[in-house]
């Protein structure tokens, strides 16, 4: 099913010359990469684009809360070394944006697609891929998303029958009860640090028993799958018990059950996971995440996190104290209005960092790190905060606006 | 833990802990502290039984199933009532205010029962959604400042005969009835829609659960700039056109 072996139609044809065109009309006039107006034109024009472009393509599709960018940025890395990918590198994961990426490779042989998660269902249906990886679901964003649960009972609805591997996160509870449904599932232990989604049964709201890293309900027998594949600290261990050492340059445990799932998807499509793991390496960071920039002669380090608990994970991969350490948070329409989830975080993590605040919303982190019982500076911008820091290292960690701010101001 | 210690109990972090909830217990906590007050939290989860010798309960928002998980249990436990009716006091938040009262609408579009403690009814909203930030005055007679927090809900409260209005609106839905009116309460059993967590907004809300539990009229000052000033914050935010 590889490769370019019918031709597109005219009409589709059609539809990919007006998307670039579109986005080439977008880039001209400053208004962004164009990947997005130039999918929403050619959709319009022919509605089944987006699977007619997957046609020609072996599809990965990967969705999850937290880690979809890096972790489709990883398996693209990894299966180069089977053939051409396209992907949607730069994270437009919904349709409009898919079908901008998709068609753009005209040459590829694998199409590697982070999936928004409202859309997942919706998209594997039109693209039929023969892989999706699902890496873990938590709260995000309450004030205009689904709820987490419902999030995955609607996945567990529209993978149902899906011909596709699936991929799945036996650590997530909620993975485990959307992926289940699924005929063909390939576990991986890729472990989650934030449990607190995942107390009470997805199938039969029993309370869920989670002694030290298994899990399962008293109540109706739901419980943690065997894993084939599983993160065991600094390796992965494959199906057939061998373990692979993992080396990136991208830092945190997150980042190594993202390359362990990555591992486990590149053995579907045969590359073993030796080769796959040798080219993760290759990545060093992804849409600006993890970049270190000088400025102002610090060393900036650029963490994204978006939720309670990529907070979390992130927290266990900053340098010990005393690296001074900045938090920006916004709450503008990209990041949810609500702020509440600060007080999911576990600030106290912080303690004997230096610690600045910045951002729209640093008033509510003040807030949250005096009852936390926290010492901080509240400051006006990026450049004060830095200035205020002393010289080397310092670990940025903003929401989604605040960090694209901060990006723009130190010029990465 | 001593016999002095003030005992708060968080109900049910397992089933009612989305909107950052654990904020309120934090509040309540650290303000308690400051005061040199010895405090013990306890949390119970949904497997757990209520303790009935709490001094302050705090229960907060959650999805539709677990409000409904929630509510099952909470009344075969009968924890939570039998406290209400030593005149614990209690503070619940959005599902939790739901429960709180007579009945609500369930996950499943049923009417569910709710404990009883507030004489509320809730229904479920056929417009949009209300979300969003909120300003309102709290009641008079409880002598706070004005009431900020934000609001997520497609819940609609009507108040019975023996609920006072928490607050009026003068910004946002509260109990979506129309009235202006926002969460109820009586005595010393208060309900609200508001997040923020509305604690970490309005910390005299927290002092005043102090002040009931300890049976005081004041208590020594702290160190509140940074409250005042997310709070002047938001204030000016809400009454600013966008």
């Amino acid at each position: 099913m590889s490769g370019n072996t019918e031709p597109l139609s005219p009409r589709a044809k059609l539809a990919v010359t007006a998307g670039k065109a579109a986005a080439a009309v977008s880039r001209a006039a400053g208004r962004g990469s164009g990947s997005v107006i130039g999918g929403k034109v050619a959709l319009r024009l022919d509605p089944d684009l987006l699977g007619r472009l997957a046609q020609h393509l072996d599809v990965i599709l990967v969705s999850a809360t937290n880690g979809k960018t890096t972790t489709t940025r990883l398996i693209a890395e990894a299966l180069q070394a089977s053939g051409p990918v396209v992907s949607n590198a730069l994270g437009a994961n919904m349709p409009a944006g898919i079908t901008s990426a998709l068609a753009g490779g005209s040459d590829a042989r694998y199409g590697v697609i982070e999936v928004d998660e409202k859309y997942l269902s919706g998209v594997a249906r039109d693209v039929t891929p023969k892989a999706i990886a699902l890496l873990n679901l938590s709260r995000d964003q309450l004030d205009r998303a689904a709820e987490t649960r419902m999030l995955a009972e609607k996945w567990r609805e529209g993978l149902a029958g899906t011909q596709a591997v699936v991929i799945a996160n036996a650590d997530d509870p909620l993975i485990v009860w959307a992926a289940s449904s699924s005929p063909t599932v390939v576990w991986v232990a890729a472990g989650q640090e934030w449990k607190d989604d995942a107390w009470s049964c997805p199938s039969c709201g029993g309370v869920l028993q989670r002694p030290s890293d298994d899990w399962f309900c008293g109540e109706c027998g739901f419980r943690r799958p065997a894993p084939s594949w599983a993160l065991s600290g600094d390796h992965v261990l494959d199906p057939h018990g061998s373990a692979w050492p993992i080396h990136l340059q991208l830092p945190g445990r997150a980042n190594k059950a993202n390359a362990a799932v990555t591992a486990a998807v590149a053995a579907t499509f045969g590359v073993p996971p030796q080769v796959a793991l040798e080219r993760m390496y290759a990545v060093q960071a992804v849409a600006g995440r993890y970049d270190v920039v000088q400025f102002q002669g610090r060393d900036l380090r650029l963490l994204l996190a978006k939720n309670p608990a990529g907070w979390l994970e992130t927290f266990s991969l900053i340098d010990p104290p005393p690296t001074p350490v900045i938090l920006a948070v916004n709450a503008r329409g990209a990041d949810g209005t609500d702020t509440s989830w600060l007080w999911d975080v576990d600030y106290t993590r912080l303690a004997g960092h230096p610690i600045s605040l910045i951002g729209d919303r640093r008033l509510d982190l003040a807030v949250r790190l005096e009852v936390a019982g926290l010492d901080f500076r509240v400051c006006e911008s990026v450049d004060e905060a830095v200035r205020a820091s002393a010289p080397g290292r310092i670990e940025l960690i903003a929401n989604y606006t605040a960090f694209q701010d901060v990006r723009r101001r130190v010029g990465n | 833990m001593s016999d002095n210690s003030l005992r708060l109990v968080w109900v049910y972090p397992d089933l009612l802990s989305t909107y950052g909830d654990q904020g309120n217990a934090l509040v309540v906590e650290r303000r308690a502290h400051q005061r040199r007050l010895d405090v013990t939290r306890i949390d119970v989860r949904s497997d757990q039984p209520v303790p009935t010798s709490g001094d302050i309960y705090l229960i907060g928002g959650g999805e539709d199933r677990p409000q409904r998980l929630a509510a099952e249990r909470l009344r075969r436990d009968g924890g939570l009532s039998r406290a209400a009716a030593n005149g614990a006091i209690i503070f619940s938040v959005c599902a939790g205010y739901q429960i709180l009262g007579h009945e609500f609408i369930n996950d499943l579009g049923e009417r569910e029962p709710g404990l009883g403690l507030l004489d509320v009814v809730s229904t479920r909203g056929e417009g949009e959604r209300c979300v969003g930030d909120v300003l309102g005055d709290i009641d008079d007679r409880l002598g706070l400042p004005q009431l900020t927090g934000f609001e997520n809900h497609q819940g609609i409260t009507h108040l019975g005969p023996s609920a006072r209005p928490f607050a009026r609106v003068r910004l946002g839905k509260g109990n979506g009835t129309g009235d202006g009116t926002e969460g109820a309460y009586n005595d010393t059993v208060f309900g609200t829609y508001m997040h923020g967590p509305v604690l970490a907004r309005n910390p005299q809300i927290a002092d005043l659960l102090l002040k009931l539990a300890l049976d005081v009229n004041a208590l020594p000052p702290t160190d509140d700039r940074w409250y005042e000033a997310l709070r002047a914050e938001r204030i000016a935010s809400a009454t600013q056109p966008a």
